[in-house]
């Protein structure tokens, strides 16, 4: 979960979002180097530094042509390289059903048995000291780590969007649709996220919580809680 | 054949990847297996042959169909109301 007063991303727990977190610092010091060039000139001008009698400039116009051209193809590589890389064929080892309603989510897991559940928000006058105000719920969504994971989202009466930061993921949630996303956890942990698209009073309330843990930890939960 | 379809359903983990469904929307692919499902176990009596390979589809829409879709499009074909070609 993100820490208060947070301004970058959280720290990855999915490949995906270990690269489109390199990707971002790639991009932002692109735009550093630019900004500080773009900023140096300003000042130089401002201080009457840069004149010129210059009418024939073609040696310099092809610079600044092509430099730019050059800087944009920088960015578009590794930024095509991460959109084809999350199209990658990879077959899941698990499919999960993640339903919107107003305003929990609910859970299918139904590749074998019929294993179902919902998760609502635990109210902060119900929550334990210590445990994050807003994010904390009370049937968490546990997966195998390290695996690929299908999830398939959709929404029972409007629209919603399910969101894990750490997870690279954000998928909308639409009434009669079935949206296909998928992610690979890195490591064991819980990821928090929070439904991203307006739904009604209790928008803020609906929060999402991924717990990865090894498979047999994971074989133990699902054999337990479908009892 | 029968063999090989006892073996894949043996072997099944998840719903496999389609390429008749390669994009994000996996709507069609839920209602397509569902519809395979039914009019593979309609055929199959209708001949008294063994409905097992009908079972591969029936894994994958359970797979991928939410439960509450899963439970109207029963109630409607019970009711003869399904909008479907079975």
């Amino acid at each position: 979960m993100a820490n208060h007063s947070q301004l970058g991303f959280q720290d990855a727990s999915s490949p995906i979002m270990e690269e489109l977190v390199e990707f971002h610092d790639h991009a932002l010091m692109v735009a550093l180097t630019i900004c500080s060039l773009v900023l140096y000139l300003l000042t130089l001008m401002l201080m009457e530094k840069l004149s010129s009698n210059t009418v024939d400039a073609q040696e310099v116009e092809l610079i600044w042509t092509i430099l730019p051209a050059i800087v944009l193809i920088l960015l578009a590589l590794p930024s095509l390289q991460i959109l084809y890389m999350m199209d990658e064929i990879d077959e899941p080892d698990l499919t999960l059903k993640a339903i919107g309603h107003q305003w929990y989510w609910s859970y299918e897991y139904t590749d074998f048995k019929d294993l179902s559940f919902d998760s609502y928000m635990i109210p902060t006058t119900d929550l334990p000291l210590g445990h994050f105000r807003l994010l904390e719920v009370d049937h968490r969504v546990v997966i195998p780590m390290e695996s690929p994971i299908r999830m398939i989202i959709t929404a029972d009466d409007v629209l919603h969007s399910w969101a894990v930061p750490t997870l690279g993921v954000k998928t909308d949630a639409i009434p009669g649709r079935l949206n296909q996303t998928s992610f690979t956890t890195t490591r064991p942990g819980i990821f928090y996220g929070q439904c991203s698209e307006i739904c009604g009073a209790n928008h803020s309330f609906m929060p999402i919580v991924v717990e990865s843990t090894p498979l047999t930890y994971f074989e133990n939960w699902s054999s337990l809680i479908s009892s | 054949m029968a063999e090989d379809i006892e073996a894949k359903l043996k072997r099944y983990k998840t719903a496999p990847f389609d390429s008749r469904f390669p994009n994000q929307n996996q709507t069609k692919n839920c209602w397509q297996n569902y519809l395979d499902f039914h009019r593979c176990q309609k055929a199959m009596a209708a001949k008294g042959a063994d409905a097992t390979p009908c079972q591969w589809y029936y894994r994958v829409y359970k797979s991928l169909c939410p439960t509450s879709w899963v439970t109207t499009w029963d109630e409607y074909r019970e009711e003869g109301i399904f909008p479907g070609k079975i």
